[in-house]
This record gives C-alpha cells, sequence and structure tokens, in this order.
C-alpha cells in the first residue's frame, strides 16, 4: 500500500495546503477508500496534523472511509430524476441489493451510494453502475439492471436504456 | 494529411492575405473541408455527450464500425458533442459528398445497420430522420425538413451552444475553421485590457451563474485592485441538481470555454486561471484536459500568447462534491485546499481571493459568450434581450416535458415558449403544474404566469431567480409539497454549516415539511400539536433564515418553501387539514386498493408486499390491509393487470 501512495506524493513534490484535495483525490483512486493509513501518510506528506486532513475530507462527499464493492452503484437524486420517480427507484435498488446508501452488501458485491445530480438530468431518471449510465429506468427495470452486473463475467446490455 | 499549421491558418482567418493564388486555393479547400462543407467520402457523426452515451451512443458506435467493417465501405466516422436534444439520443448524422448533413434520432444499437443501408445508398428514411443541416454549397435533400426548422431549434438563438453536436470537440481546428480564436487575436492585438472591460461592459453580459453581476463592471474591480498576481476562476462546479448546461458545453466545445478565459484573463490582468470542475463530469474534464494542451501547443495558452507578451497557464482542480462550492468564497477555500465554507463579505474577491489576491469568478456560461460579444462587438450583443438582460441563456430542460435538453434563447423569451413550443408541452396528456427555474435557490413558476419572460428581474417578481439554468417541469402527478421537501432535504444536508440560521433553520424547516407529508397512524403522542405548531412557524422561519444567513445559498435556501407555499398554498392545505396528496405523490398520503373486477388473483403483489399487507386466496380477489401498508408502491409495479389503484 505504501508504495501506491509514493506514486502520488512523487507528483507532488514539496506540495503545500492547496494540493491536499488533489491528493486526496488520487489516493481515493488508488485505494478505493481512504484507509486510516494512507490519511496519515498524507498528513506526513503535506506537514498537516490527520485531525486537518478528515476536517477537510469529511467535509466533501466525494471521499469514503471504507472500500468500495465490486460494483459501485450511484442513484441519481437530482431534481429531474426526482419528478420523474427516483425515490421509488432508490428503493427499488435498495430492497434489491438489501443494502442502504453508503454501505457495502456483505459478499461485496455491490456498493450503494447517492449522488446529488450526475448531470444527464435529460434522460432521468438514472443510475450509473461503475461509471456505465442507464437511462429512463422504472422500478420494473432495476432487478434486470443490476442482475446484469451480478452475473459474473457477463456482458451488460446497452440497449437496457431505450 | 497536408494540414496548414494552425497558427498559419489562424492568421488567413484573421488577416486575410492569400500570399499567392495556390496557398489561397490550399487554405479555402482546409477550411471547407474543416467546416464539413461537404466531404470527400461519406462522413457519420455521432453524438458522444454524457447524454448521448446514456442513451446507448458507445453500442450505437460499435455497431456502426462493425457495420462499415463487414461491409467494406470507406467511411471517416467522428465523434462530435451533444446537440442537446437529450430526449432523442443517440442521435446520428450522416454526410454524403456533395449532399448536406442529415440528422437521425435514437440510432440505438438496432438501428444502426437499417439506418446504413438506406442512408449510404443515398435515400433518407423517414422514420428516423430529424432534421437536415442548412448549408448554401451543398445540395440539400428534397422533402426533408431543416433542423432549424425543427419546433426544438427554431425558437432557440444559438451563440454558446453554435458548435454543440456540429464540431469534433477535440480538434481545435475545427474551432478555428468555423471562427474560433479570432476574437481572441483581436483582443490580444487591438485592444487594451480597459478596452476588454469597457467592451463586455458595454454588452450588458451579466453573470450567468445565478447572481446577474455585470460582468464588466466585476472585471474592472479586479484590474483597479493593486496585487503583483491576479487569479480567473472558472466556476464549472455545476451543483445546481437539473442543470447540466456547462458539461455540455465543455464536453462539446471545449475551445470557446479555453477562448472565454484567455479573453477574459487579458481583460482583469490575471496569469494564472483555474478551473473548478465537479469530479462527476469526467468526460468534461478529459475533453478541457485535451482542449487545453491543444491550445498551449499552438500558442494561444502559456508562455507569451501569440507573441503578445501575455502569458496566461490554467490548471484544472477538480470539485470534491460539495454544493457550497458554488459560492465564491467557498470556491476558494476549496482551491485553497481547506473546508469548503463561505466566508463574510467585504472583502470581495477582486479585491481579495485566492491566497489573499485579486480574483475574478465566472461562470463557464459567462465566459463561453465572451468570443461572441467580442467578434461581434458591444452593440451587436446588446441588441439581443430586453433593457436589463443581454445576449441569451441556456436552459437545462428536464422533467415531465416531450423534448428535454440543452435550450438556448434570447433574453426575454416567455417561459411558455420553451416549455410548449420548444419542450412540446407535457407528455401523457397530463396538465403543467409548474416549472422549477433556478434550482434549490429559485422558486416554481406557476401556470398563470407562464408567459412571464426570461429576465433577471421580471423572474424576481414572481419569487424565481434566473439561477444557473435549470428548468424542471413538473405535471400534475408532482407533488409540490413533495417538491419543497425534496429541496429541502438537500439543503440541509448540503450546508456546510458555519452559520447557525442555515445550518439549523433548514433541518428543522425539513422536520415540519417531513411531518405533513407523513401518515397518521405513525404519529403518537402529541405529535400532532407538534405538527400544527410547527407548520405556523414555516413562513416565519424561512423569513428568518433568508434574512440572516452568512451567504448567497443561506439567503437563497428558504426559497423553494417560500415559493411553493406562495403559489401552492392549497396542497400545503390539503397535506395539513385533510392529511391526503393532491398528487398522490406523498407515499404515507397515499392509499393503495385493489380493483376487484381487474384482480385475477394471480398473488403475485401479495408475495411481493413486505408488509404482508395484501391477503387473499389464489384466483379470487385481493385486498389490501389499510392499516398495515405502508405506502411503498411495490404492489403497483408488481401488478401486470393494473389492478391496484392509487389516491
Amino acid at each position: 500500500m505504501t508504495t501506491d501512495l509514493e506514486a502520488v506524493f512523487q507528483r507532488y513534490p514539496n506540495a503545500s495546503r492547496d494540493a491536499l484535495i488533489p491528493i486526496l483525490q488520487e489516493a481515493q483512486q488508488e485505494l478505493g477508500y481512504l484507509s486510516r493509513e494512507a490519511v496519515v501518510q498524507i498528513g506526513h506528506h503535506l506537514g498537516l496534523p490527520a485531525s486537518k486532513i478528515y476536517g477537510v475530507a469529511t467535509f466533501y462527499n466525494q471521499f469514503r472511509f471504507q472500500p468500495q464493492g465490486r460494483n459501485h452503484v450511484q442513484v441519481c437524486r437530482g431534481t429531474a430524476c426526482h419528478v420523474k420517480g427516483s425515490a421509488a427507484i432508490f428503493e427499488a435498488v435498495k430492497r434489491e441489493l438489501k443494502i442502504d446508501a453508503g454501505q457495502t452488501s456483505r459478499d461485496g458485491e455491490f456498493s450503494l451510494e447517492v449522488v446529488a445530480c450526475i448531470g444527464a438530468c435529460g434522460l432521468a431518471p438514472v443510475i450509473c453502475v461503475n461509471g456505465n449510465f442507464h437511462a429512463g429506468v422504472s422500478t420494473k427495470s432495476v432487478a434486470k439492471i443490476l442482475n446484469s452486473y451480478r452475473r459474473k463475467g457477463a456482458e451488460h446490455d446497452g440497449d437496457e436504456a431505450a | 494529411m497536408t494540414a496548414t499549421k494552425l497558427p498559419e491558418l489562424l492568421s488567413w482567418i484573421v488577416d486575410g492575405q492569400p500570399a499567392d493564388a495556390a496557398v489561397a486555393r490550399q487554405h479555402a479547400e482546409r477550411l471547407a473541408q474543416l467546416r464539413r462543407d461537404g466531404v470527400p467520402r461519406p462522413t457519420i457523426f455521432v453524438g458522444a455527450g454524457t447524454c448521448g452515451l446514456g442513451a446507448g451512443a458507445k453500442e450505437t458506435l460499435a455497431a456502426l464500425h462493425e457495420y462499415l467493417d463487414n461491409h467494406e465501405v470507406k467511411a471517416d466516422v467522428v465523434m462530435v458533442g451533444c446537440v442537446g436534444l437529450c430526449s432523442m439520443e443517440p442521435i446520428v448524422d450522416v454526410q454524403l459528398p456533395g449532399r448536406t448533413r442529415v440528422s437521425y434520432k435514437q440510432i440505438t444499437a438496432r438501428k444502426a445497420a437499417p439506418l446504413l443501408d438506406a442512408a449510404l445508398a443515398g435515400s433518407v428514411p423517414d422514420d428516423m430522420v430529424l432534421g437536415q443541416f442548412r448549408n448554401a454549397a451543398l445540395q440539400p435533400w428534397p422533402d426533408v425538413p431543416y433542423l432549424d426548422e425543427h419546433p426544438f431549434f427554431a425558437p432557440q438563438t444559438r451563440w454558446v451552444l453554435a458548435n454543440c453536436g456540429v464540431i469534433d470537440p477535440s480538434q481545435i481546428e475545427e474551432y478555428i475553421a468555423r471562427g474560433g480564436y479570432a476574437p481572441l487575436v483581436k483582443v490580444l492585438r487591438e485592444m487594451t485590457p480597459e478596452a476588454v472591460c469597457d467592451m463586455v461592459e458595454q454588452s450588458g453580459l451579466r453573470g450567468r451563474g445565478g447572481g446577474g453581476f455585470p460582468t464588466g463592471k466585476k472585471w474592472k474591480f479586479a484590474r483597479q485592485s493593486a496585487g503583483d498576481q491576479k487569479y480567473l476562476i472558472c466556476n464549472a462546479d455545476e451543483g445546481d441538481p437539473g442543470a447540466f448546461m456547462d458539461r455540455a458545453v465543455i464536453e462539446s466545445d471545449p475551445h470557446r470555454l479555453v477562448e472565454g478565459m484567455a479573453i477574459a484573463a487579458y481583460g482583469i490582468g490575471a496569469t494564472k486561471a483555474y478551473v473548478y470542475i465537479r469530479a462527476e463530469y469526467p468526460l468534461a474534464i478529459k475533453r478541457l484536459k485535451a482542449a487545453l494542451a491543444q491550445a498551449e501547443a499552438n500558442g494561444l495558452l502559456g508562455h507569451d500568447i501569440l507573441g503578445s507578451g501575455v502569458d496566461l497557464k490554467v490548471i484544472i482542480k477538480m470539485g470534491a462534491g460539495a454544493f457550497v462550492c458554488g459560492e465564491e468564497t467557498a470556491l476558494i477555500h476549496s482551491i485553497e485546499g481547506k473546508r469548503g465554507m463561505p466566508r463574510p463579505r467585504p472583502p470581495f474577491p477582486a479585491v481579495s481571493g485566492l491566497f489573499g489576491k485579486p480574483t475574478i469568478i465566472n461562470n463557464v456560461e459567462t465566459l463561453a459568450n465572451l468570443p461572441t460579444v467580442v467578434a461581434g462587438g458591444a452593440a451587436a450583443f446588446s441588441v439581443l434581450g430586453t433593457k436589463t438582460s443581454k445576449g441569451t441563456k441556456v436552459f437545462a430542460l428536464s422533467g415531465k416535458v416531450s423534448r428535454t435538453g440543452l435550450v438556448e434563447v434570447a433574453m426575454g423569451t416567455p417561459i411558455r415558449k420553451i416549455v410548449f413550443d420548444i419542450g412540446g408541452g407535457i407528455p401523457n396528456g397530463k396538465a403543467y403544474k409548474a416549472v422549477q427555474i433556478g434550482g434549490p435557490s429559485g422558486g416554481c413558476i406557476p401556470s398563470q404566469h407562464l408567459d412571464i419572460d426570461v429576465d433577471y428581474e421580471s423572474l424576481k417578481t414572481v419569487g424565481a431567480i434566473m439561477g444557473s439554468g435549470g428548468l424542471v417541469v413538473m405535471d400534475e402527478d408532482t407533488c409540490m409539497v413533495d417538491v419543497a421537501k425534496f429541496f429541502m432535504d438537500f439543503i440541509q444536508r448540503e450546508s456546510c454549516g458555519k452559520c447557525i440560521p442555515c445550518r439549523e433553520g433548514t433541518r428543522r424547516m425539513l422536520e415540519i415539511l417531513q411531518r405533513i407529508t407523513r401518515g397518521r397512524k405513525r404519529e403518537r403522542g402529541i405529535e400532532a400539536l407538534e405538527r400544527f405548531k410547527s407548520v405556523l412557524h414555516l413562513q416565519s422561519l424561512a423569513e428568518t433564515i433568508r434574512d440572516s444567513s452568512l451567504c448567497g445559498l443561506g439567503q437563497t435556501a428558504p426559497n423553494p418553501v417560500l415559493s411553493t407555499l406562495r403559489w401552492f398554498r392549497d396542497e400545503y392545505e390539503a397535506h395539513i387539514y385533510e392529511r391526503s396528496c393532491p398528487a398522490a405523490a406523498c407515499a404515507e398520503l397515499v392509499t393503495y386498493s385493489i380493483d376487484a373486477e381487474k384482480c385475477k388473483g394471480c398473488t403475485v403483489c401479495a408475495k411481493k408486499c413486505p408488509v404482508g399487507a395484501i391477503v387473499g386466496a389464489a384466483k379470487s380477489p385481493h385486498h389490501i390491509v389499510i392499516d398495515k401498508c405502508i405506502g411503498c408502491g411495490s404492489c403497483v409495479d408488481a401488478c401486470r393487470f393494473e389492478a391496484v389503484m392509487k389516491q
């Protein structure tokens, strides 16, 4: 793990406070989440106490302190999605995965996150799995979409959206 | 390819000095090629913005390539940005040599082969066509409507979005061929920074991020501030849930933003610029990075731009997901590596901003307007619009409307025109209820005010604001109390927690709204009294938050409640007095029942019900036990006979 972050630190030699957020972002990219060890290491690199770093990291929605599931599900709760019924979609996803927002399923297959808006309002309601957008989702199609990720190695079908 | 080197191409466009006839012809040919005034072989354009990809453009692209490989057709495939008609995505254009370019709608992977079969054979399939581009140099298709006559595009005035979905955003030369970077050259060669500020002020351009402060005036503050280093920040932290125009502009025409930033930086005397962009927009970040690298490689950014002695370094900073960072001082703190919390103003950032230096923060759309302002001059820009609002405004039209997407209209256009002409009205024969403008800081516009103009001042008269441009249409199935609750939930989560009115007040407001949308069976003890007591305070609480919060976001936080209270008081009253939701949207206030005539007794709903509230024997009509029902609606989804009714 140490070596992972060394690579990040090398990109920010003699870094000052303003490099903190980019370093946290890259560390999360490398590790999938911000572990305690990572936060302490970043503190050493920047000469900042870990408390300050937690202060910043917990302020922003982007940072996670727990590992992600193999499939990361984001449910958009923007205004357009809300008007088109994303509350029901969110309930359906929770029922299907049996986890709440911010949690990871016990088998490590899925983690669930609610995002404020992913900027695809024209296609609402939208969910995003591993960076793939699924547009015009209905409570009925949720299970099918999620199952397409559950089956290992199965190709996912983009036509879902239509 | 014997491409003409860029500075040469640019200087040729700007100066127009054909050295000798052969070179001039070569330039003209190259220009025509870049503008797609005729293509040497069939060219296929795929709209590959985030919206397009979400609708399946990636699969379409693969299917198109597969078709071309299988049929051994020589054709160019170009990835363009988003034309803005999201509901018709994926959009694919086909242009044949000598003919005009034709747009086709909803070309999913399945339709790729039939489309190419027809289009490459020289016909235009009626069922897929959207319209053809207008180009005097090319032979038009007979009986095919023009794209600019399409009801979605006809009422629009596309200045900022002119190139979106038309050009390949990864090619700087295509932007130049359409007049790009010529305004920057003009600014650097002919104008003093003061003249640039004057021109922008005279044009009447106002901040498009929401506040609507005159841009030129703001720049002058920074110009006049003493400081060895000045900064320009482009605010691309589009936090308003329901707005996506900044993303689309950066994805589809990134060089317009880069050029706008260069003009702004020259005007205020900044040598360093930051783009603060949401991390949720990976494609936009990628395209912007590529555009910056191209601009720098061509001497349009970096050290000594085009030999003028002016420097500009642009740095991309990714936001980390905080709505409050749309506020200027919070954004500055975030770039400095701190918690994104606002601070009291003055001092304004134009005097003391990033790292204590004079800083100007402009929104993406504001900056993207600058090439237009410079190219046409201040007078030409201010011709369009109303007395106090000039130019155009881009809106992200979404929600319960037939055609969703990006819409750019002249200031002064009535909202009715946007919703009903451009958006095509409400689908499924439902009635219009309201449109939410300005996101969580804005307000809603009810049907009696649909004829109001898009204008900073007139929108304020009905309790709404221009905002960044989110326009969410709601129909009769949308509950306005629920919408207010949605926004309060959003705002209280996103409140930075620095000042008490916003931190505590928005949470209390949310609790009040939660109480009145809660079912009575969960009410215990004196909760009914509490509910009534809190309702009495809702309005005064909202006004207190508005008057006493620290930053703009806190001050506008109660707007969704104030606005819905003003126009839809009857809905609040129905929730409070009658314990019912007229739109049948608040889950706990909705009662479900089963139509005995339609129910076939298949037992699927009973199995799906998470609380066992559905009883009944197989093959005989079922019944819902109201006391047990939690209103989740899973029976509605489960029923194949539409026997479950909602009231």
